[in-house]
């Protein structure tokens, strides 16, 4: 009798190795976890986009909860997410900074012409080095920071309405009532 | 011929003249360090292989560290920390990684231990039945005899 209960080993290996594997298979394999979450924003200190001598450094986005939305003028898809931005700052729901990354100056004040503005302020990392710094692997990217300068969650990819609604305001909220 | 040529095919590398350093040994290092990082964008490719502009960016600065100073284990480092371990082409060997290392081994294993114990119990139960009597056997032979028709 035990050699019958023997043989069932193997098909419950199975399964329980299907469940593993469906886990797994489940995930998005491109995309990278950050390693950054609860550490603080890496330092950086940027020209302002369009603004001849201003700087703008990590230490300006301590004191509030603010997103660092990395963009640049030739990515298509930051193209689909703008209009959410612009309305999450015309109704005054979260402070959004802009990491140019890799764009040009021509280039990207023509598309803020274009699209609109909805950054506080803009860091201008033509380099691409601050990009790296954060984890950077394409555009749009956005990181949500706390109110003593940590990056508390990195979205992958376009913020849209339901992305915001269910993911980012609650982390906001969260955040802010923190201290 | 065909086979010849093929194989004398190096590698492919995306490495431009602009990104190399003056130093042919810290190059060397630095190719090594940049072949085994994986490219963020490009994923199956290394950051020495990929095309992208990213891939790029980070053979520079790879080359930068070691031009620094930094060892190799130093500048994978530099990059881990900004991407975590997944950047590593070859994964490192840590309490989450070894499963992965050595789980396909264990797994071969149990399976061929299992495969052993389920053999070794059909050859002990497998004894030789008894020897049949006259009379069954007469039995036997008229029941075949029956099925195919024949004599």
């Amino acid at each position: 009798m035990t050699s019958r209960w023997l043989s069932t080993v193997p098909l419950f290996l199975l399964l329980a190795l299907a469940i593993y594997f469906a886990f797994g298979l489940a995930q998005d394999p491109r995309t990278i976890h950050s390693v950054l979450i609860d550490k603080p924003l890496p330092a950086f200190d940027l020209p302002v986009a369009g603004a001849a001598g201003a700087r703008v450094t990590n230490e300006d986005l301590k004191g509030r909860v603010s997103l660092l939305n990395v963009f640049a003028s030739w990515c298509v898809s930051c193209r689909a997410e703008h209009p959410t931005l612009l309305k999450l700052t015309g109704e005054k729901r979260v402070a959004i900074y802009g990491l140019a990354w890799k764009d040009k100056p021509e280039d990207l004040k023509a598309w803020l012409e274009e699209l609109g503005d909805p950054y506080t302020r803009i860091a201008d990392d033509a380099a691409g080095r601050t990009a790296i710094d954060l984890g950077v692997t394409g555009a749009p990217e956005t990181f949500v920071v706390d109110k003593r300068g940590r990056i508390r969650f990195k979205q992958v990819g376009v913020i849209d309405e339901v992305v915001w609604a269910e993911t980012i305001a609650p982390l906001v909220a969260k955040l802010e009532a923190e201290k | 011929m065909l086979l010849a040529l093929f194989f004398s095919l190096s590698s492919a590398q995306a490495v431009e003249p602009d990104e190399m350093l003056t130093d042919p040994a810290l190059e060397a290092r630095a190719r090594a360090v940049t072949r085994e990082l994986r490219c963020v964008v490009c994923q199956n490719q290394s950051v020495d292989d990929s095309d992208a502009p990213l891939a790029r960016d980070i053979r520079i600065l790879v080359r930068e560290r070691i031009e620094h100073g930094d060892s190799d284990a130093a500048a994978r480092a530099f990059v881990v920390a900004r991407y975590g371990n997944y950047v590593l082409l070859r994964p490192p060997l840590e309490g989450d990684t070894l499963v992965l290392w050595f789980g396909p081994a264990l797994f071969l294993a149990g399976g061929l231990a299992l495969a052993w114990f389920y053999i070794a119990r059909l050859n002990r139960s497998g004894a030789a039945p008894a020897a049949l009597s006259a009379a069954e056997e007469n039995a036997v032979r008229r029941r075949l005899d029956e099925d195919t028709g024949t004599r």
